[in-house]
């Protein structure tokens, strides 16, 4: 094995829990701390053969590779939601060596305080909602007896198709409305492609919400309530997640809301 | 689906976070997943439908490329 590359998966406040022992990362590697600044740096050594800018290129286009690397980093992530919060960073984030990650804590450690405030006993729960495409589409299409029969026809499918997807949005947006309202900030994901998630029906929400983990149970029930009556439409629950989607240091980003006006300013 | 309630996370929902989500580390010492340039077709639908600020679906949005 050669000389090691240091994989980190997340910055955190010092915490007095260890992490369970069996514990093993990206690589198989288990995780270990490096504490610098009053930050700690969860990190893996990582053989340069695999995580060098080149192999890591080269391996990211594995979807085999990449899915193996996401869950064992979730897997470090999901034993830190345990003890403490943590702020995760993107996949794929690797240092040459412990100086090199040190800099980086000093040159970024007010923004890193910062964020963890910010996010300090918070939870991400995803919520996306699906319009079931196939079962609402039943129509065992009689044979059309005339070219009018079959435009009727035609035009009654297209309309119910266009009905089934305007209520799925005014759906949507009232969930998202209520939901958003308990939650203390909200990020739109981009609706996820059926052939790729390989769920049923079309995504048309894919939502990720910052909850006060206090406030979780209230907020689940809420998704749950919204899964009873949805003829046609799929709620579903993911979570709850380190807030992954709600790194961003904030001092200057924008309020989602406001993208509509940027949208319609010229085109 | 049959008997178990599968429990596992869905791969979409976890790149969604780990590759959109999550702070991006610049710097010369890092590899950014935006510099890579993802040649496998499926993989890179992947990655262009969990990367780039996303407006909410209700609005019809001609997203244009502008570079």
């Amino acid at each position: 094995m050669t000389a090691g590359l240091r994989y980190v998966y997340a910055i955190c406040r010092p915490f007095g829990a260890a992490l369970q022992a069996q514990l093993t990362g990206v690589a198989g590697v288990p995780p270990k701390l490096l504490s610098h600044h009053g930050l700690v740096a969860v990190l893996s050594e990582v053989p340069e053969d695999d995580f060098a800018e080149g192999p890591l290129r080269a391996h990211l286009e594995d979807l085999d590779w990449l899915g193996s690397t996401a869950r064992a980093h979730q897997g470090v992530i999901d034993a830190l939601t345990t003890v403490t919060t943590p702020l995760p960073l993107r996949l794929g984030t690797v240092f040459r060596d412990d100086s090199g990650l040190r800099t980086m804590i000093e040159a970024r450690e007010a923004e890193f305080r910062r964020t963890l405030d910010r996010l300090e006993g918070r939870v991400e729960w995803g919520v996306k909602v699906y319009l079931d495409t196939e079962p609402a589409a039943p129509a065992p299409a009689e044979k059309a007896a005339s070219g009018r029969d079959y435009l009727r026809q035609r035009q009654v499918r297209t309309r119910s198709r266009d009905e089934m997807w305007e209520a799925a949005e005014t759906f949507a947006r009232a969930l998202h409305r209520s939901l958003a309202g308990r939650a203390e900030d909200h990020r739109m994901h981009a609706p996820q492609n059926s052939v790729l998630s390989g769920a049923a029906g079309q995504n048309v929400m894919n939502a990720a919400y910052l909850v006060p983990r206090g406030g979780s149970e209230e907020f689940v029930e809420l998704v749950d309530r919204a899964k009873d009556d949805t003829p046609g439409l799929r709620v579903e629950l993911t979570g709850p997640w380190a807030p992954y989607s709600f790194t961003e240091d904030t001092e200057d980003t924008e309020d989602t809301e406001n993208t509509e006006n940027t949208e319609e300013e010229r085109a | 689906m049959t008997v178990v309630e599968r429990r596992e996370i869905a791969l979409v929902d976890l790149l969604d976070r780990l590759l959109a989500g999550g702070v991006v580390i610049t710097g010369d010492l890092t590899l950014r997943i935006a510099d890579v340039d993802l040649v496998r077709v499926d993989l890179n639908a992947l990655i262009s439908s969990v990367n780039g600020k996303v407006p909410p679906p209700w609005q019809e949005t001609p997203r244009e490329e502008t570079p």
